[in-house]
């Protein structure tokens, strides 16, 4: 499973602070394939101002995932705005991914 | 990945040496070739040097390995790995591949998650450098950041799938010391793999020390004992193995044990390659006797070691020389080695391997460890105990004559026992011991025993002279041994007595030799008595004959006279009949 990167920019709006992610996954391992799935969820509810997320499968790029110190996946990492955090797992805690993404005062 | 084959024929586990001193041997060759091994201890005991050590052989080998740290990040490992002479710097840029998985504890976890990626770049490495061994260092602390039992168990069977699709001899590494509730917990570790090495770190007297033993190897046989672990400037070393069988030769050779007397007792001296032990207190000339055998083989020109322990050999030398036993001329050519050292700061463990290196540059035939006591002193009983015994072993099978010494008498269990325990295993046990008779301290020398010897079972007076030790024969007078001035005087009222005896005995022959002569002198009285007897009878019976004669002659004279004889002729007859 080959996954490339998503850009997904809401037009219009003004674009204060767009969020960049990137989601390393291991193909299609079921938490995985839930990780981009909640993920998805959140920023569509959250992330209304606008995201990119970047989705690198260890499997086909595993020199990428030594290069970022990436062991296990799925591993989540706010790239900007900073400071930079990281969260892994299936992402099934929303809280927790929120709180780790700084993203906590936008949930409500 | 190998083949299975049928199960029909014994198929031998194929195995890889680690290269470890000691481990290949406890392992009967190796870690299991392309399967998973555990190393499990407690903290500090060895596990990371051990694995390290293990990739670090195989690279120098030319066979290349990864190192996967859990617990401690590459640049900690390194600067550990720098204080061995491994060059392990340089194999790190090209044989050695270091993956800090050095997890934060830090670290936000919104999910489930699993190894794949870190999974994926082991083999993305493996591939490159043509990896043969892999390590998972501290994978305990993989599984406490995982904080939870089923995702522990399903990562760690993930790791194996892994490693059994890759074709790695794979070492895992966990902090556990088998005892505490973990090892319920990662008791699962245990079962997955092939073999499990417990590696054990306790502190005895004051003494760290350190052990390892095989508690399973799937499909092989091993050494179950613990053995001790050493840390040396190469790594760490599985203390001398021993062998499974004893594989000595018995020598049918006499040395001397020192003198002649004592050679005597032993029925000739004692066999070429054996060991005897010295046992006795403080002061009995223990050092004396092994100096002594010592001197004798500096004499026959034979390479001798003499180990002193908590004793300089100078002192020693000298004091030697007080009783006639010259050791200076034989340390000045060569021959003689005397090696002192303290034993308080130093584990039995590196003593022994001290000396089997001494062993080895030094090439001994004869050699003395004076006393082989000390090395209880140096940390824990039970260590000190097999480090004697393996120390008499290692000596025995390099055929090398061992006298040793064993403090005894002294109120202290340590020696007491480790001297029960070398007792055992000496071909011939001294033991010498002071009697205090009469105001005075006497040394006297028992053979307990000697294999393969008819000795003698008699307990003798070790004199020490200006010429050296000799023995004398004791007296045991009502139960009780004479040594010393009560010896001698039990000499002297012995020679008095058999003079006395002597003397009586001429009194009495005399006395004997008299009354003999007296009742041979009684015999001849009484002969000449009954001789005169005889005489006197015979006599009294012809007088009496002739009177009765003449009394007849008398009445016929009488009749003669009174009727018609003639007178003349009667009073003729009566007249020569009272002339008689």
């Amino acid at each position: 499973m080959s996954q490339r990167p998503r850009k997904r920019k809401l037009p219009a709006a003004a674009v204060t602070t767009e969020v960049l992610l990137r989601l390393y996954v291991a193909g299609a391992a079921p938490n995985s394939v839930l990780a981009i799935a909640n993920l998805e969820a959140i920023c569509r509810e959250h992330l209304k101002d606008g995201y990119q997320l970047e989705v690198v499968d260890v499997l086909e790029h595993p020199r990428r995932a030594m290069a970022d110190g990436v062991l296990v996946t799925p591993s989540l990492s706010k790239l900007s705005p900073g400071p930079a955090s990281n969260v892994v797992g299936n992402l099934s805690d929303k809280a927790k991914v929120l709180l780790a993404l700084g993203m906590r005062g936008k949930a409500r | 990945m190998g083949v299975i084959k049928s199960a029909s024929a014994p198929h031998p586990l194929p195995k890889v040496p680690t290269g470890v001193a000691g481990f290949d041997q406890m392992s009967h060759g190796g870690l299991p070739r392309h399967r998973t091994s555990l190393l499990i201890g407690g903290p500090g005991a060895g596990k990371t040097v051990f694995a390290l050590q293990c990739i670090v052989n195989a690279a120098r080998g030319g066979r290349a390995g990864i190192f996967v740290g859990f617990e401690e990040s590459t640049r900690q490992l390194m600067a550990n790995g720098a204080t061995f002479d491994w060059g392990l710097a340089r194999l790190a840029r090209k044989e050695i591949f270091f993956l800090d998985a050095h997890l934060s504890p830090t670290l936000v976890k919104a999910g489930d998650f699993d190894l794949a990626a870190m999974l994926a770049i082991l083999a993305a490495k493996k591939k490159e450098i043509g990896a043969e061994w892999i390590v998972f260092d501290g994978i305990d602390v993989l599984l406490a950041v995982l904080q939870d039992p089923a995702a522990e168990m399903r990562e760690v069977y993930r790791i194996r799938d892994w490693l059994s699709e890759n074709g790695l001899t794979a070492i895992l590494t966990a902090k556990l010391d088998g005892r505490t509730a973990e090892a319920g917990r990662y008791g699962f570790l245990q079962f997955m793999v092939d073999c499990v090495v417990r590696f054990e770190r306790r502190q005895e007297a004051r003494i760290a020390v350190q052990g390892i033993q095989i508690t399973k190897y799937r499909g092989s046989g091993y050494a179950a004992a613990e053995y001790p672990l050493t840390f040396g400037p190469s790594g760490v070393a599985v203390g001398a193995v021993d062998a499974m069988e004893l594989r000595h030769k018995a020598s049918n050779e006499r040395i001397t044990a020192g003198f002649e007397r004592l050679d005597a007792m032993l029925g000739g001296g004692v066999f070429r390659g054996s060991s005897t032990l010295i046992t006795g207190a403080p002061g009995t000339s223990k050092t004396t006797l092994s100096g002594k055998f010592a001197e004798a083989a500096c004499r026959r020109g034979e390479r001798t070691l003499f180990v002193s322990y908590d004793e300089a050999a100078d002192q020693i030398v000298r004091n030697l020389a007080s009783v006639g036993i010259q050791l200076e001329g034989h340390v000045k050519s060569g021959l003689l080695r005397m090696y002192s050292a303290r034993t308080e700061s130093i584990s039995a463990e590196e003593q022994l391997s001290r000396l089997n290196s001494l062993m080895r540059e030094h090439r001994p035939q004869c050699m003395v460890i004076d006393p082989l006591t000390a090395i209880a002193k140096a940390g824990a009983l039970d260590t000190a105990r097999t480090v004697a015994s393996r120390l008499i072993y290692l000596v025995k099978d390099a055929g090398i004559s061992l006298f040793v010494t064993a403090l005894s008498g002294v109120d202290d269990p340590l020696s007491e026992s480790t001297e029960v325990q070398i007792s055992t295993i000496a071909d011939t046990w001294i033991h010498l011991s002071y009697l205090v008779l009469g105001g005075e301290r006497n040394r006297a020398l028992t053979i307990v025993k000697s294999r393969g010897t008819a000795h003698s079972n008699q307990v003798r007076e070790l004199v020490l002279s200006h010429s050296g030790p000799t023995l004398s024969d004791v007296y045991s007078a009502g139960g009780e041994v004479l040594m010393g001035t009560l010896r001698w005087e039990k000499e002297a009222e012995e020679n008095a007595r058999q003079l006395r005896q002597r003397a009586e005995f001429e009194q009495k022959r005399r006395e004997l030799q008299s009354a003999e002569a007296r009742t041979r002198a009684g015999i001849a009285e009484l002969q000449a008595d009954l001789e005169r007897q005889r005489a006197e009878l015979v006599r009294y019976t012809e007088e009496r004959e002739l009177h009765n004669a003449s009394s007849g002659k008398r009445q016929s004279d009488l009749r003669k006279r009174r009727s018609a004889d003639p007178a003349s002729l009667a009073s003729r007859k009566s007249g020569n009949g009272a002339a008689k």
